[in-house]
This record gives structure tokens, C-alpha cells and sequence, in this order.
């Protein structure tokens, strides 16, 4: 059965505007690891380098949306097509909040640079581990959009679960923390933001998952259980 | 839509159809139902089938010799496919119009009394009344109403094409069939076509054959997939160009179709 259009030209502007959505999530990626390193050496050189990069994204999202507005003008697409290019829509939109909570980490260790952290007591050791999983389960769920991969988006789905007790551990730590020395509450609190920016780089991972899940299933499977999702997917 | 889909009546219920042109068989084995008041397109790549399926709903074929159709039709319970059935007036309930407008070579107005006649009398005003109506059904009033003397062929392409829809309607059929009603005519047309489509639904079932896709998706509640005289799928309009169950659907609808 033939896989490409009649048009090799529409051919070009899919996988064009697809390569850009991988091109962003590789930006994206970079930052929250970029974020989190900066965090954990204390390093603002990189913390700046996450916030420069927010713009490139932004523009990226931009940039993304009129091609595809420009390609549903042009090319009135239809079934799997149409669907392609209504879940890059969304995807391109949670890639840019992923960016959205890496700046955000950025923006935590450019104030404890200037406030000073108390100490290196604080368990920023953990967060790096919350933040490789996510970092993973984000590589992975851009890696089943590349491959329009549904088996690999479902292993992200099932994943989730693991970054959010990850995060409810490190809620636990801080507040035992906050509560044996009551002069590291304002830096522990910065880190709760940061745990929790990195819990929703997971959820926007999720988001991807069940975006792929759409394009090569045509099932929309947000807010469903996990066993429907399992049948679907297949 | 879908929710009152199920609780819609049959028009056609066609049954094990085969259709033969002498030794080549047109149609195999089709099996479907058009829902009443309902728009069924009919897409496919040239030659699948989809006009011989629809001269088959009206037995346009008997026409021609050495065609046939086995199976069955059934049109509200009467399979129309028995000898037994009278074609004047079959074609009467299911009216037909063709890709290239066919007006007769007469006053716009006798373009419309002329097949009224063939099955009812009416009084004088009765008929200026009945043609107004069919006018204004296909609307087309507004612009014919004071040039009914003059030939329908003086009239647009587009503009014919509406006055063979009103001549269609003018005898009140309960069905009609429209094969690539809108290929010869501008995109305005065509526009105004797919619009009085969309009117002509509340009073009768409609069959339409398209090679355009997106007008299949524009104006019809169903839509079937036709290849090599297969019924290839059928199902709701919104749900064959967003998620068809065939891939051979999926790809003719995509245009990856080789």
C-alpha cells in the first residue's frame, strides 16, 4: 500500500513541519536538563542560557502554527493527515510550556544565586533524579512522535506514575527540612516550585504520548483509564 | 446526527446487488441501506463503480441492452429490480440529474411543467403554482421568475444545472440522485448547489456521486468508498475522512492512492 501522497510536495510539508516539532523538543529537552544543572551546580551562566533559549521556542511555536495553518489552507487534509497536524498543534503547545517550567527553574536559581543558598543542605540531589526522568520520559515520547511509535507512547503513559511519587517524596523531604531548620523555608519553598515544574514536564510528556496515540490510532485516549488506552493503542 | 441516525427509516435498502455490463461485472455483491432524508455520497477513483450503482437505483440501465442488475432493491419494502415495476413511475419517485446540465430546448417554465404533465393534470394556475414552488426549491425563483418564456438553455451553467434539480423536484419525487452534479460548474455554482443540497434534505433522500472529496465531506451525512465495483466502506460522513476503519479508504481519502 502506498505511503506517500500523490503530492510529493505535501509529502515535503508533513515531515518538514515534523522535523521542526522535533527540532523544538530537542530545545526544550536541553532546557529542562540545562535548568536543573544550573540548579544543582549553582552555575547562573547556564540558568541564562535556559531563559535566552524561551524566546527561540516561543518563536518556534509561532512559526510551527502558520505552517500548519497554511497546509490545512492549501491542502484540505484529511483522516490521518488532518489528524497529524491537529496533535503537532497540541504537542508544539505543551513543548512550549515545557519550556514555560524550565525558565521557571531558571528563573529560582538566578534569585538563590543572588539570596545565596543556605548551604548545599538542601536535597537538590533528588530533584536531579525527578529531572532525569522526566527528561526521559520526554526524549521518549518525542522519539514515539518520530517514529509514530504507539507501543513506546504507551510506556511513557505508564511511566507517569513513577515522576509523581518522586515528586510526593520530595514534597516529604522539604517539609522535614523546613521543619528542623526553619531558615531554609524560603529556599525550600523555591524548591517545591522547582519539583513541581518538573512534575509537569511529566504531564506534558503524557500530553505527547496521547497525542501520538491519536495520530496513529485516530483514538483519543486523554482522561481514559489505563486498560482502554492499552486496547487502543494496540 | 448519529444519534437520530438509528432511528431513521430506509429509502433503499440494496441487497446482494450485482451488476453486470454483458460479460464484465460493474458492481459485486453490494450490501447497503440509504437512510431517508439522509445525503449518502459516493466516492471512488473513475471506474469503481459509483454512477453504475447509481443508474441502478432508478434502472437508468434498462436503457441500454446488455446490462443487468441481480439482487435486490428494495425501495420502502418494493424491490424495484423485479420486472413487475413500472419505470415511468419509479422514475418519477426517484429523480435523477446529470453532470452536464440537460435542459430541454424549451421556456424555462416547460423545462418544469413538461414531466409534471406526464403524470398529473393540472388546471392552469395549479401548474404556475407547482413551478414556482420547484423554482423556488432549487432556488432559482428570484432569478427565473421573470424570464419563465424565455429558453432554459439562455441560462448560466450553474443556473441550468438548478433548473434540471427543480425539474427533478417539480414532480415530488421521494428520492433523488445526483451524478457529479456540480463537475462543469464554477466554484459559486457549485457553492449554491451544495446549498440547496443541504435544503433539499429536509424533504428528500439524496444520493450523491462526487469526484470531489471534499464536497462528499462538505454535504453528506454518509459516505461510501467504492473501488472495482466493491463497496469498499460505509459509514458516517465525519468519521470516514477523520478516522475510516480501512486503510484502502484511508489512503484514497489522503490522496496517497497509487
Amino acid at each position: 500500500m502506498p505511503d506517500k501522497h500523490l503530492s510529493t510536495q505535501f509529502d515535503a510539508e508533513l515531515s518538514g513541519v515534523s522535523t521542526r516539532v522535533l527540532e523544538m523538543g530537542g530545545l526544550v529537552e536541553s532546557q529542562v536538563s540545562h535548568s536543573i544543572s544550573a540548579l544543582v551546580n549553582m552555575e547562573a551562566d547556564l540558568a541564562g542560557q535556559v531563559l535566552r533559549d524561551e524566546e527561540r521556542v516561543n518563536r518556534m511555536e509561532i512559526e510551527i502554527d502558520r505552517d500548519l495553518s497554511g497546509i490545512i489552507a492549501r491542502r484540505q487534509p484529511t483522516a490521518r493527515d488532518l489528524r497529524l497536524l491537529i496533535a503537532i498543534s497540541k504537542i508544539i503547545a505543551n513543548l512550549e510550556r515545557v519550556g514555560d517550567e524550565a525558565s521557571r527553574i531558571a528563573r529560582v536559581v538566578q534569585r538563590l544565586g543572588a539570596v545565596g543558598m543556605p548551604g548545599r543542605r538542601l536535597p537538590v540531589g533528588d530533584l536531579q533524579f525527578e529531572c532525569d526522568l522526566a527528561v526521559a520520559q520526554l526524549r521518549k515520547s518525542l522519539d514515539a512522535f518520530a517514529r509514530l511509535d504507539t507501543r513506546l507512547a504507551l510506556e511513557v503513559l505508564k511511566h507517569d506514575d513513577q515522576i509523581d511519587q518522586e515528586f510526593e517524596g520530595m514534597m516529604r523531604k522539604l517539609i522535614t527540612y523546613m521543619m528542623e531548620d526553619p531558615r531554609t523555608i524560603s529556599s525550600s519553598i523555591d524548591l517545591v516550585f522547582v519539583a513541581k515544574a518538573v512534575e509537569r514536564v511529566g504531564d506534558h510528556a503524557k500530553n505527547l504520548a496521547e497525542a501520538v496515540i491519536y495520530i496513529v490510532k485516530g483514538a483519543d485516549v486523554r482522561h481514559a483509564p489505563m486498560a482502554d488506552i492499552e486496547t487502543a493503542a494496540k | 446526527m448519529s444519534d437520530t441516525a438509528a432511528t431513521l427509516a430506509n429509502a433503499l435498502e440494496i441487497r446482494q446487488l450485482n451488476f453486470f455490463y454483458g460479460k464484465f461485472q460493474g458492481l459485486k455483491n453490494i450490501n447497503l441501506d440509504i437512510a431517508e432524508k439522509r445525503v449518502t455520497a459516493f466516492i471512488g477513483p473513475s471506474g469503481c463503480g459509483k454512477s453504475t450503482l447509481l443508474r441502478t437505483f432508478n434502472r437508468m440501465y434498462s436503457l441500454y441492452p446488455g446490462q443487468r442488475a441481480e439482487g435486490q432493491i428494495n425501495f420502502y419494502g418494493q424491490n424495484i429490480l423485479e420486472d413487475s415495476q413500472d419505470l415511468n413511475l419509479l422514475r418519477a419517485r426517484i429523480g435523477m440529474v446529470f453532470q452536464k446540465p440537460t435542459p430541454f430546448p424549451m421556456s424555462i417554465y416547460d423545462n418544469i411543467a413538461f414531466g409534471v404533465k406526464l403524470y398529473e393534470t393540472l388546471s392552469r394556475s395549479e401548474m404556475d403554482d407547482r413551478v414556482e414552488w420547484a423554482l423556488t426549491k432549487a432556488a432559482l425563483w428570484k432569478e427565473a421568475k421573470d424570464k419563465l418564456n424565455q429558453s432554459g438553455l439562455s441560462l448560466s451553467g450553474g443556473q441550468q444545472q438548478r433548473l434540471c434539480i427543480a425539474r427533478s423536484v417539480a414532480v415530488k419525487p421521494s428520492v433523488l440522485l445526483l451524478d457529479e452534479p456540480t463537475s462543469a460548474l464554477d466554484p459559486i455554482s457549485t457553492g449554491k448547489i451544495e446549498e440547496l443540497v443541504h435544503e433539499l434534505k429536509n424533504d428528500y433522500t439524496i444520493a450523491i456521486v462526487t469526484h470531489n472529496m471534499q464536497q462528499a465531506a462538505r454535504c453528506s451525512d454518509y459516505t461510501a468508498y467504492m473501488y472495482l465495483g466493491d463497496l469498499i466502506e460505509f459509514g458516517e460522513t465525519k468519521e470516514i475522512f477523520m478516522k475510516p476503519e480501512r486503510k484502502e479508504t484511508e489512503d484514497y481519502i489522503t490522496g496517497r492512492f497509487g
